[in-house]
């Protein structure tokens, strides 16, 4: 067993907070630093990709997971930090000061579209991103002196101070430096008085007015902070891409942020990496999977999109707290082992049901 | 009577649901340092009362000085820095965070430092988050609920959900506190610590208190002064012997 002794307040505050998670995330970091050195160019590439995911899939977490607003458009963000990015960095812009420029656009347009969700929430806000996510799918394709219409536009190499980091294998650097900064930014932010009122929000709007919370600028703050680092995603993907074109970002890719973030965990970073982990490696796994298939059923379409939805329908069923309840039940079966026992989890589920009388 | 004993004054208020009248001509004063208990049959109008002054609804008619202030036409968002805190009477707790941090959103009025000293984690931020928890700390030691500190609400029993909620309004030390229906729901033991904890409110914290309740032996026991209400007004007023007492007041109650 282990309990928690601390003597000062701020001990208690400290993110790793044992010696064995500065153990565990120190061997993470060293494992993602050294991957480039021994794998293939190709999976580099493809987990620079899974980094470029876990950032867009914090930055919807920022919205859907603490603050409770829903969005079905959030592949539109993407697209704006993709876009201005890319335009930026046409108009001799350098890469660096680019970067944080195109977030900002993106967060701008989120400001934007936090304002509707000031009246409406639930499926009509579902539909209001959703709407938005069409019409800036509508614009770029018609936005052609900007964006190269559907012709596309090509993205530069991006360099600092003279060195190319268009490499793959240095360009997954870059990436996985973007996820830390968030991550960590995030973590930060989250545990701190901003974080406490997003969660205020989601969990009671009377409450939270009642401790003088501003319930509307907290909702258009979060669309504007869940925009600004979804568009960093953007603009890390235009790279990844090369080649930009409006079917890049369409609703597939909305629904898939989605995804990660509900199969990941509702109200944790930490679910919404595992999230996008799992979701970005599914095509992977289930094209592997294909060749141990009957070949009737390897060669029918839309496998991807079924396994997807299949992967979804469980963890809705059976682990609604998603991948991060399962990563925290596993983690306390080992600290407590052999002592855990099965229904400490269950009580809490019982009360939940039952929770509201009105 | 001098405008300083009057701390909260609703004057002639009325509110109006569309056809129906929930509040009508209601005039009530709250005095500094007592405890005011509101009580009033179903439907009477009680925690619409509560909900005008904390600005939930806008008021139809009338005034509501607090401290001198009209604050009739505030933003919602406000009236928790003025110093007014309140409980709810179906509990609205922030049910997926935990206790330590529902008690943290209570402090929210003192402010959590500015955005990119929340983002770095700067040593100040730190020590005001530290300054925070200490005052939250105060509360968990008074209300007893240190063994519940880093539980998740939605886990917890429903007389601790209640004492929870009640720690909240008390974490933004408030000036006046609003407690809807406190007792309903708790058993006889957690009605006493209640009413022992009432008392110390008002007696250590010095929070003037005004308590919508039923339960008449807990107004018994700690009202100073009862108010009782039907069909959105003031029916009658004085000490809980006397409103009981009422004839106004036991026909309202008796339905006639
Ligand atoms: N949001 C609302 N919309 C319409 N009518 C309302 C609303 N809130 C309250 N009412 C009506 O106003 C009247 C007063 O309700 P209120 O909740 O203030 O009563 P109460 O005294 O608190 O009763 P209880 O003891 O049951 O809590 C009732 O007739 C109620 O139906
Ligand atoms: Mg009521």
């Amino acid at each position: 067993m282990r309990y928690d002794y601390h003597t000062r307040y701020r001990h208690g505050f400290a993110l790793l907070r044992h010696r064995s998670d500065w153990i565990a995330y120190g061997l993470l970091a060293l494992v993602l630093l050294a991957i480039p050195l021994f794998a293939s160019t190709y999976l580099v590439g493809e987990l620079g990709y899974v980094l470029i995911l876990c950032v867009a899939s914090m930055g919807l977490m920022v919205l859907t997971g603490f603050t409770g607003q829903v969005s079905l458009g959030h592949a539109s963000f993407v697209a704006i930090g993709a876009y201005a990015h890319a335009w930026l960095m046409a108009q001799g812009v350098p890469f660096a000061l680019s970067m944080p420029l195109a977030g900002l656009i993106a967060a701008a347009a989120g400001l934007v579209v936090g304002i509707p969700a000031i009246r409406v929430s639930g499926l009509y806000l579902a539909m209001v991103t959703l709407a938005f996510a069409i019409v800036v799918e509508q614009i770029i394709g018609m936005w052609r002196g900007v964006t190269g219409g559907f012709m596309g536009m090509l993205v530069e190499t991006p360099r600092l101070m003279g060195y190319s980091l268009g490499a793959p294998r240095v360009f997954y650097y870059v990436c996985l430096f973007v996820a830390a900064l968030v991550l960590l930014a995030l973590a930060n932010l989250m545990r701190s008085g901003i974080g406490r009122a997003f969660t205020g929000v989601r969990d009671s709007e009377a409450a939270a007015f009642s401790l003088g919370i501003e319930v509307n600028r907290v909702k258009i703050y979060a669309f504007g902070l869940s925009a600004g680092i979804t568009g960093l995603a953007g603009a890390l993907m235009a790279h990844h891409i090369g080649y930009l074109t409006p079917d890049a970002f369409t609703l597939l890719l909305s629904l898939d942020l989605v995804l990660m973030v509900v199969i990941g965990g509702i109200g944790s970073l930490r679910g919404a990496i595992l999230g996008a982990v799992l979701i970005s490696l599914l095509p992977n796994a289930v094209s592997a999977l294909k060749a141990l298939l009957p070949e009737s059923v390897a060669r029918q379409s839309g496998l991807e999109i079924f396994v997807a939805g299949l992967v979804l329908a469980l963890f809705v069923l059976f682990e609604p707290t998603g991948l991060n309840g399962r990563w925290l039940k596993l983690r306390l079966l080992v600290e407590t082992f052999p002592l855990y026992r099965r229904d400490t989890f269950r009580r809490q589920k019982a009360y939940m049901k039952s929770e509201r009388n009105r | 009577m001098t405008a300083r004993d009057t701390l909260l004054e609703l004057d002639q208020v009325a509110l109006h649901f569309g056809g129906l009248a929930a509040i009508s001509d209601l005039s009530m004063t709250v005095h500094p340092g007592e405890v005011l208990a509101v009580i009033g049959p179903n439907g009477a109008g009680k925690t619409s009362m509560l909900n005008l002054v904390t600005r939930v609804f806008d008021a139809t008619r009338g005034r509501i000085l607090f401290k001198g202030q009209d604050i009739a036409a505030l933003p919602r968002a406000r009236i928790a820095h003025l110093g007014i805190a309140r409980t709810f009477q179906n509990i609205e707790l922030f049910d997926a965070a935990s206790v330590l941090d529902n008690l943290l959103l209570g402090r929210h009025r003192f402010g959590a430092g500015a955005w990119w000293q929340q983002v770095l984690r700067t040593s100040a931020l730190t020590r005001a988050e530290e300054a925070h928890r200490e005052k939250v700390e105060e509360i968990i030691e008074f209300l007893e609920l240190s063994a519940w500190r880093n539980a998740r609400v939605a886990g917890l029993p429903y007389g601790v959900r209640k004492i929870v909620e009640l720690g909240r309004a008390l974490c933004s030390e408030p000036d006046v506190l609003f407690l809807d229906e406190p007792a309903s729901g708790l058993n006889p033991e957690e009605t006493r610590d209640l009413a022992f904890w009432i008392d110390d409110i008002r007696s250590d914290l010095g929070i003037t208190v005004v308590m919508i309740e039923h339960d008449m032996a807990l107004v018994g026991a700690v009202a100073d002064r009862v108010i009782c209400m039907a069909q959105g007004r003031v029916l009658a007023q004085g000490t809980a012997a006397q409103v009981q007492a009422h004839p106004d007041v036991i026909a309202a109650y008796l339905g006639t």
